[in-house]
């Protein structure tokens, strides 16, 4: 089709004409909304901030270093409890997942047009609002505390792990559950013997990958009051103590790298 | 045979087969979950308290209230998504050339080590801890969660690319040199084809990725629509509040839905 | 023993898979289903333990109408015919005992089940099977790790543990090699012998239904064209089946035409860019 005809030479092209032009014009069009927001962020940015932001960081550095080292003693507790956090706020996740995955999945839905779309809006709604947004949400209701940071990791990671979950078990080769029903399996044991052993791995990665992703959130959800490293986090910067500031950083820093070394060992050592 | 087979018996091999690994994993497990649960201190008395309110905040959502607040939630959804729209097409921007040098088949060492101590940094801090950073240095308002959302994305988005470029099939590459391109040539026509499929789908995705957290990085003055958000839990209007994270729910949902078409189409 | 009456499938795609099908298969006989792909022989097979509901017509198993069953029903009915499959369908997770008791899950409740907490007699029947089938020693391997014919052999150790009346059997040996299709062939139809079980075998190999089977029916297009012996298996009746083609000329018969062995990629839980998900 992209060879055109000059006096009888052909001339091979990319693409056709129209298709030239729709490419040209997806350009343009991107070109344009992207100019377009970038001057509506402009207008709204004091520039003056921005160039004075080198010397501001400059600043900011050599107020922040050396890290305060002996406030190191009294993060031991937020970061057990940071810990708490995304270990208690996985498993939550975990418990109210699995049963939404088998509602959501197309070939276990106890109904596909009731429960399905149910379980499938759950799941958006859960996976749409950041983390952060459910423990403000969780710390009006119920109040300040690690056990509100729990919840909204919870609520937060049922999504996640639903959507990849479901995922799976659509995946699954449905020759094996059929030979389990074919000796006169009842539903739930078809469940045990012809689903679950096929989606166990996948089960386990995703919780896993969860834990380590959770364990970044949850460094973060005190700055709402939920209880974690975040809290002391937040109070130091409200009261300009930078080098507890920096020492945080690190610790925070630390946190994630073992926590994301752990996940992946284990990951690992499960294929 | 049959006789010594009636006696045998059978037992489901363990997943730890060491028996005593076994044991020390399963009573860790418990002797941690019963330290973690002891230290949670939950407040009963707060959560008794905090029960009307909750049914109060879900009984908002029937009907959400979009009408009063109208003006500062339009006001913080263009920002969240003008926030978006930049701070993705930036990072990717930027993360071309970073993912390149992060690719260990593609760059020099001492590149190599460059791009992935980049791509590291930018991965290790959440968007907020960053916002918090860049309002404090830039003022407040959109351009540092711009900012912030913008060195999200180039942790995500390098890592992935560049990941994306060490698993590529390496038969075509070698094909391409063997006639003789340039370095540039060689990328345009080898690696480019590979790799630009995916990464379209991941552009779309991360999009996704940044309006989400754009509602985050409002919270500590980084612009966008979590600004507002917090000020209608702040005075319990739960009602605007509803009206706010159906939005999100929505647009959400609409980028996922013509994720699926650009995928498609890029296919 | 086994009775088919006017049984009819149409498929919600329109597909008229079997066309008013009656067949009797009386106690101990081994017969085998022949017929070019697309016949209708899986569909029959699988009509007769409702893995497929057929469209109208009875199944009887006995004096059982297998076809005005309820679940439950289904479920003790089930438990009378075992069932061998052509990519064996383990469950490929579970070691091959597992595999092998599962085959008594139909008697055994739930939580006995999950706990795999089996009766005595059951595990003791299990390892006699085992023993039975020539894998002794490989009770507790994994069923991802064994080859094609080893499977097949925990395919048909677990539809023996049940204790069937019927055997239904869909292409034992399409994904193995000609000797080890044999060896297959010829253990089932033993086992047979040695339990007086009716077998209903779908099979492409030819010579190999003519080898083993007592009686052999042609399918074609959802209808039965011959119904005989294997004698009585001419090359006139073979186009009838098949279609037009020079049965003598080719010896092609003595491999089977074996489907790829669809080997799923192994899924490495690659979840590394679902960060924001
Ligand atoms: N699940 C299904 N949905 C729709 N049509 C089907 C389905 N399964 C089978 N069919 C159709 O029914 C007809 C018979 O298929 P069946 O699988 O029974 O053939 P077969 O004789 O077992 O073939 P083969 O030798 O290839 O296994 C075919 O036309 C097929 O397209
Ligand atoms: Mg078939």
């Amino acid at each position: 089709m992209p060879v055109r005809h000059d006096k009888d030479i052909p001339i091979w092209r990319r693409r056709t004409t129209a298709r030239k032009w729709g490419v040209w014009g997806l350009w343009l069009l991107g070109t344009a909304i992207f100019v377009y927001c970038w001057q509506l962020i402009s207008d709204k940015t004091i520039w003056m901030f921005v160039w004075d932001a080198p010397t501001q960081a400059a600043d900011l550095a050599s107020r922040m270093s050396p890290p305060k080292w002996g406030y190191m003693s009294e993060l031991w507790r937020p970061l057990w409890d940071t810990l708490n956090i995304a270990t208690l706020g996985t498993l939550l996740a975990i418990l109210l997942a699995v049963p939404v995955a088998f509602c959501a999945a197309r070939n276990t839905t106890p109904s596909a047009l009731l429960v399905r779309p149910l379980a499938l809006f759950i799941i958006v709604g859960s996976r749409s609002i950041n983390s952060l947004i459910w423990a403000l949400m969780l710390v009006t209701i119920i109040g300040p505390g690690v056990f509100a940071g729990v919840i909204a990791i919870g609520l937060r990671s049922v999504g996640f792990v639903a959507k990849l979950l479901y995922e799976a078990i659509e995946e699954i080769d449905p020759d094996q559950v059929e030979a389990i029903t074919a000796t006169g399996a009842n539903g739930p044991q078809r469940v045990a013997y012809g689903i679950v052993p096929q989606i166990l791995p996948a089960f386990a990665g995703i919780s896993v990958f969860r834990w380590d992703i959770n364990i970044r959130e949850s460094t973060v959800l005190g700055l709402v009051g939920a209880g974690g490293i975040g809290l002391q986090l937040d109070a130091s910067i409200s009261t300009l103590a930078w080098t507890q500031v920096s020492l945080i950083l690190l610790v925070i820093l630390a946190t994630v790298v073992v926590s994301e070394w752990v996940s992946a060992t284990i990951r690992h050592a499960m294929i | 045979m049959s006789a010594t087979s009636a006696t045998r018996t059978w037992k489901r091999p363990a997943l730890i087969s060491n028996p005593k690994w076994r044991w020390a994993i399963w009573i860790g497990a418990g002797v941690y979950l019963a330290f973690a649960f002891g230290t949670l201190e939950i407040n009963w008395a707060r959560l008794q308290e905090g029960l009307p309110r909750g049914q109060r905040f879900l009984a908002s959502f029937f009907p959400p209230d979009f009408g009063s607040r109208a003006d500062s939630i339009l006001d913080g959804i263009l920002e969240s998504l003008w926030m978006t729209v930049t701070s993705t097409v930036i990072g990717v921007m930027i993360s071309i050339p970073v993912g390149l040098g992060a690719a260990r088949n593609l760059a020099p060492r001492p590149i190599y080590l460059l791009c992935r101590g980049v791509v590291a940094i930018a991965r290790t801090f959440p968007e907020v801890i960053l916002a918090i950073f860049f309002v404090k240095l830039f003022g407040f308002g959109p351009f540092a969660g711009f900012l912030a959302l913008s060195v999200g994305t180039v942790g995500f988005y390098a890592k992935l690319l560049a990941e994306d470029i060490e698993d590529m099939d390496p038969v075509p590459p070698e094909a391409v040199l063997a006639t003789g391109a340039s370095w540039f040539q060689w990328l345009n026509y080898a690696v480019q084809p590979q790799v630009i499929p995916r990464m379209i789908g991941l552009a779309v995705y991360r999009l996704d990725i940044n309006f989400r957290e754009s509602a985050v990085v409002g919270i500590v003055g980084g612009g966008g629509i979590g600004a507002t958000l917090l000020t209608a839990f702040d005075r319990y209007e739960f009602d605007s509040a509803a009206a706010i994270l159906l939005i999100i729910i929505a647009i959400v949902m609409a980028v996922e839905y013509s994720s699926g078409f650009v995928r498609r189409w890029v296919q | 023993m086994l009775r088919l009456d006017q049984v009819v499938k149409e498929y919600k795609t329109g597909d008229r898979a079997l066309n008013g099908i009656d067949l009797q298969v009386p106690q101990g006989q081994v017969l085998a289903l022949i017929g070019p792909s697309g016949a209708g022989k899986s569909t029959l097979i699988r009509c007769v333990n409702r893995l497929v509901e057929p469209t109208s017509g009875a199944v009887y198993l006995g004096d059982q109408e297998i076809t005005s069953l309820g679940s439950s029903g289904l479920r003790r009915a089930r438990r009378r015919m075992g069932m061998i499959f052509q990519e064996y369908a383990l469950v490929e997770r579970l070691t091959v005992m597992e595999n092998v008791l599962s085959g008594r899950l139909g008697y055994v409740g739930f939580w006995r089940s999950y706990f795999r907490r089996f009766p005595r007699e059951d595990v003791a029947e299990a390892f006699r099977l085992l023993s039975r089938v020539g894998l002794d020693n490989m009770v507790d391997k994994r069923a991802d790790e064994l080859s094609g014919g080893q499977r097949q052999r925990v395919g048909i150790a677990r539809a023996l543990i049940q204790n069937p009346e019927l055997l239904l059997v869909d292409e034992p040996t399409a994904s193995l090699d000609p000797k080890t299709s044999r060896q297959i062939m010829r253990l089932i139809c033993e086992l047979c012998r040695e339990r007086t079980l009716a077998a209903v075998v779908n099979i492409h190999d030819v010579p190999l239904a003519r080898m083993f089977a007592e009686r052999i029916v042609g399918l074609r297009q959802g209808v039965i064209v011959y119904d005989g012996t294997p004698e009585g298996l001419s090359n006139q009746v073979l186009t009838e089946i098949y279609g037009v083609e020079d049965w003598d000329a080719s010896d092609t018969g003595e491999t089977a035409p074996s489907k790829p062995d669809p080997t799923r990629p192994k899924s490495k839980p690659d979840v590394e860019h679902l960060v924001g998900m």
